[in-house]
């Protein structure tokens, strides 16, 4: 039987550990309704410009834009959204796996796949795994700048317009509820027509100034960008909320591990006293 | 007096939201009046003020560039947080691909150069707008 210094250290041990947990899961807590204020803020561009480009869908526009061709897809690209950190459970294995299928999936269709990635943890993981690795975004942050994902949104997009890529698909965790984050893999580009209504006329087109094609590119590329970047700040949200539960569960199961060493430790001392005492009364019985 | 819808977001917030009798903008072609009922445009919006008027009152906001659409009943501004160059978006680009590689980017001057001329466009826009308030003050 484990002597009671062993016991008693282990317990030590834990102790500090949970310490370190329950900090964790006060400042994931905090910083989660910071992450989730940061995603509200968003919403309304995000809204807006898909308003706008619902509007542009429906007009009669002069210039077809090469974001809603279908080609014959020979390669997708994968723009993955991860967190920076680990210690956040199984939020981001959760989604690369989903990657994985889809690619696997396109792989059969004899569709290769290459991979833009934000967040360190996703720039490990591909590294790993193999893959073709094109842009990485990393370290952007608790409050990222939408300006530090143009760069790894144009490199898809022109490759894009090069045809190295006939598809684009973005991954990131949809937050549902704290306790919940749900992967998602959506298509990006081409990108879905919006259903036309019956009812509205159809014959009309924006005036556009300067001209039809250079408007569009920017304003869908502006689009592509902020979904990407609306994934990003959710993704930020999911992370916080993950942590939080994930660093809970830890402290919940290092209480869980001290009630038992604790119970381990007073049996040992018991059994120890016990012993001392048969061993007293013994001594005085055989004087 | 008729009024128009008009939301004025950029990517990290909404900036306004309301009705106006005339909306001013500085359009990437000039300046443009939109008034309720205008015919639908699609248009670039170059760095300085946005005005909203609503009867004799009068918001000005700055935006440094981005897209106006304007529908008969409803004007959207879709404002860009920061002063964005095509030689801007390329060196962003340029960055990204060098992280993929695992280099260490580089600061050269061309990109130093970018940036600060398109800071010195956004400042200059700023001052723009605000010499205008004062102005109308």
């Amino acid at each position: 039987m484990a002597n009671t210094k062993e016991v008693r250290k282990q317990i030590a041990s834990i102790k500090s550990t949970q310490k370190i947990t329950s900090a964790m899961e006060m400042v994931a807590a905090s910083k989660m309704k910071k992450t989730q204020d940061t995603m509200l803020e968003g919403r309304p561009y995000s809204l807006k410009i898909k308003d706008v480009i619902s509007h542009v869908a429906l007009a009669n526009s002069e210039y077809p834009h090469p974001f809603y061709e279908e080609r014959t897809p020979k390669k997708a690209c994968f723009i993955v959204v991860s967190s920076d950190k680990g210690l956040c459970g199984g939020l981001n294995i959760n989604l690369f796996k989903q990657v994985i299928a889809k690619s696997a999936e396109l792989n059969e269709q004899g569709i290769e796949s290459c991979f833009a990635l934000i967040g360190t943890k996703a720039a490990g993981f591909f590294k790993s795994v193999g893959g073709q690795v094109i842009a990485v975004a990393e370290k952007l942050g608790d409050k990222p700048n939408p300006d530090d994902l143009i760069g790894l949104t144009k490199v898809v997009l022109d490759m894009h317009k090069n045809g190295d890529i006939d598809q684009a698909y973005l991954c990131s965790n949809g937050f549902v509820n704290t306790m919940t984050q749900q992967p998602n893999v959506e298509q990006l580009i081409p990108l879905a027509p919006e259903e036309k209504e019956e009812s509205t006329p159809t014959q009309w087109d924006y005036i556009y100034e300067p001209e039809a094609k250079e408007l569009l590119d920017g304003l869908l590329t502006r689009y592509i960008e902020s979904l990407v970047y609306q994934a990003v700040i959710e993704n930020n949200a999911c992370e916080q909320a993950a942590k939080m539960i994930a660093m809970k569960n830890a402290t919940d199961n290092a209480g869980d591990l001290i009630k038992e060493l604790e119970l381990l430790y007073n049996n040992v001392r018991q059994a120890a006293i016990t012993q001392e005492l048969s061993e007293i009364v013994g001594g005085a019985a055989a004087v | 007096m008729s009024t128009i819808k008009i939301n004025i977001v950029s990517s990290s917030e909404e900036i306004y939201s309301g009705e106006a009798t005339m909306v001013y903008a500085t359009g990437t072609l000039g300046e443009l009046g939109i008034a309720p009922g205008h015919t639908p445009l699609l248009t670039g919006l170059a760095a300085g003020p946005v005005r909203v008027q609503n009867g004799s009152e009068e918001e000005a906001f700055f935006c440094s560039g981005g897209f106006l659409e304007v529908q008969p009943d409803l004007v959207t501004v879709l404002s860009d947080t920061a002063e964005r160059a095509e030689s801007l978006d390329e060196s962003e680009a340029i960055k990204a691909k060098e992280a993929a590689e695992q280099e260490l980017a580089n600061k050269d001057a061309s990109l130093d150069y970018a940036k600060a001329s398109a800071q010195l466009a956004e400042a200059v826009a700023r001052l723009k707008t605000i010499q205008k308030l004062r102005k109308n003050q």
